[in-house]
């Protein structure tokens, strides 16, 4: 437990050391947002249809934005190897570096999300739902991406390769997270679509941490 | 017990899965063609013009074998993947990047005849249906994983790589058609019933499951050769490949 | 039967072009991809061959 705090730590050290990254993914999900009123137009109804979907989406891209960088400064000095050599067993630290990715780049996301979905005219309580479903997406998010990122290490053309991996992998999460906002908003409640989400997480928890960890391996041979 | 252990692992060297395999192929073909005639003998000249779709049906003698080929090659090519991952054998990662190619034609054709189906029953190339709309992503998988282990130089690391993926993958399948069904219904607004296929008469049935015969001998067949293909380029250097008469002559 | 003309089966009841669209392109793509594999297995032949007489020629 100790090792696994221990690695959420430096890497949230790191990650303020260079925070000009981690806010650049910031802005890049508002900006996104903001893009589509101008692309759609500025009617109020259609906005709110589509607040969703569009928050949604612009999360799924702000959170690819940081996955590459999950392993890579790791594995290019050397303490990736550190990790698979030490007593600790392996999927617990590879645990706490998803877990660093998701307060650097996911949670951040969380509490922007619904000032930008004010923008798009949802009310309080839509509001309320984003942010929950948003908490239990994005370190959905985060795991299913750590495999994609630990696949993809040293390979080349990395970036867009992993995006091709990854984003089919999160259509799950973009249909019940997106889904329990549209699900409140039309008054059908969101319960439903939350604990599918809920599901998915707890699945992923289990399983996400032992894969990427075997990609790891497999990157370090 | 030990004994046939062994025998059982001698074909899965590359070595001696070749000659094989070389051996096996003409006889898919020649299934392949038996059920293909078969097939298209049944989808174009006995199958009855359908009431409600009239001709246009015929076209799911291939949109069905298509659609199931594609799972199916997936689960394959998963099932392979994960041998290779716990016997370490090198023919189960071959295996897996032959059938790839194969299992995305077929999601491509089942999409292609999806559309060419829809247009004159729904009136559109392409409706979200829950079906369709998993297929596209089922492709999606299929370009990800071929695009992966096209990125990674050493084979066998595209192999591990690759294998890892399609268990994720193959984990996720179920998933995603789920969640996409579960979304289908939510925003089903005036649309009509898009999941209605025509009532299937016998001789219908016999048609689409020998069509999926030949779909099915088709793609054992063209993953063998791709499967030898491979064994060649990865095994440039050894001395049985020097020794085969095809590198002799 | 259910057809009486040869042109009345290549008309396919007015589907023609979604009938045929469909089965040429799938009869074209069933028939291209064991031919590209055919092309890739030359083409490692050949050069497997190359490789096996630059050997020859080394030794003599």
């Amino acid at each position: 437990m100790n090792s696994l705090l221990a690695v959420i730590r430096r890497d949230l050290l790191l990650a303020m050391r260079r925070k000009s990254e981690v806010l650049t993914a910031l802005f890049f999900f508002m900006i996104v947002v903001s893009l589509f009123p101008l692309g759609i137009g500025p009617e109020p109804a259609l906005l709110r249809k589509i607040a969703p979907g569009v928050l949604w989406v612009a999360a799924l891209l702000a959170t690819m934005l940081g996955l590459q960088r999950m392993f890579a400064p790791d594995h290019a000095d050397g303490t990736l190897e550190q990790m698979a050599l030490s007593p600790t067993p392996m999927g617990l630290l590879v645990g706490g570096k998803i877990a660093a990715h998701w307060l650097v780049s996911g949670l951040p996301l969380v509490l922007l999300a619904p000032v930008l979905g004010l923008q798009f005219d949802l009310d309080a309580g839509a509001l309320g739902v984003l942010v929950v479903a948003l908490l239990i997406g994005t370190p959905l998010l985060s795991l299913i991406g750590a495999i994609g990122a630990a696949l993809t290490l040293g390979v080349r053309g990395g970036g867009v390769l992993l995006s091709v991996l990854v984003l089919p992998l999160y259509v799950p999460a973009l249909i019940f997270g997106a889904g329990a906002v549209e699900a409140h908003i039309s008054g059908l409640g969101a319960g439903g679509h939350l604990s599918l989400l809920a599901a998915l997480l707890a699945l992923a928890v289990f399983f996400a941490p032992w894969a990427t960890t075997a990609a790891l391996r497999i990157a370090l041979e | 017990m030990n004994n046939r252990l062994i025998n059982w692992f001698k074909f899965a060297s590359p070595q001696s899965f070749y000659p094989l395999a070389g051996r096996m192929i003409p006889w898919f073909w020649a299934l392949t063609a038996a059920f293909g005639v078969a097939g298209l003998w049944i989808s174009f000249f006995v199958a009855p013009t359908d009431a409600q779709q009239g001709e246009g049906y015929r076209i799911i003698f291939i949109h069905v074998p298509a659609s199931w080929m594609s799972m199916f090659i997936y689960c394959i090519m998963a099932g392979w993947a994960g041998l290779g991952l716990v016997f370490n054998t090198r023919l189960s990662g071959m295996m897996a990047s032959a059938l790839a190619p194969t299992g995305a034609l077929m999601a491509f054709l089942s999409l292609w005849t999806g559309a060419l189906w829809g247009k004159p029953m729904w009136g559109a190339w392409w409706v979200w249906d829950a079906r369709l709309t998993s297929e596209l992503i089922l492709f999606f998988l299929y370009i990800g994983f071929i695009a992966l282990q096209a990125a990674i130089d050493d084979p066998r690391r595209a192999d591990k790589a690759g294998a890892i993926l399609a268990l994720v993958g193959v984990v996720n399948v179920p998933i995603i058609y789920f969640s996409v069904k579960w979304w289908n219904t939510l925003h089903q607004g005036s649309t009509i019933n898009l999941t209605k296929a025509p009532s299937m008469a016998q001789t219908m049935l016999w048609g689409m499951l020998l069509m999926a015969l030949c779909f099915w001998m088709y793609s054992i067949a063209v993953a063998l050769m791709r499967a030898r293909a491979i064994i060649l380029e990865r095994e440039t250097h050894t001395e049985w490949v020097k020794q085969l008469d095809e590198v002799k002559s | 039967m259910t057809w009486n003309s040869p042109a009345e089966f290549f008309a396919m009841g007015g589907y023609a072009l979604y009938v045929w669209g469909s089965f040429g392109v799938t009869a074209l793509a069933l028939l291209m991809e064991p031919f590209l594999v055919r092309h890739r297995r030359s083409a490692i032949l050949r050069s497997l061959r190359r490789e096996r007489l630059a050997e020859e020629l080394d030794q003599q």
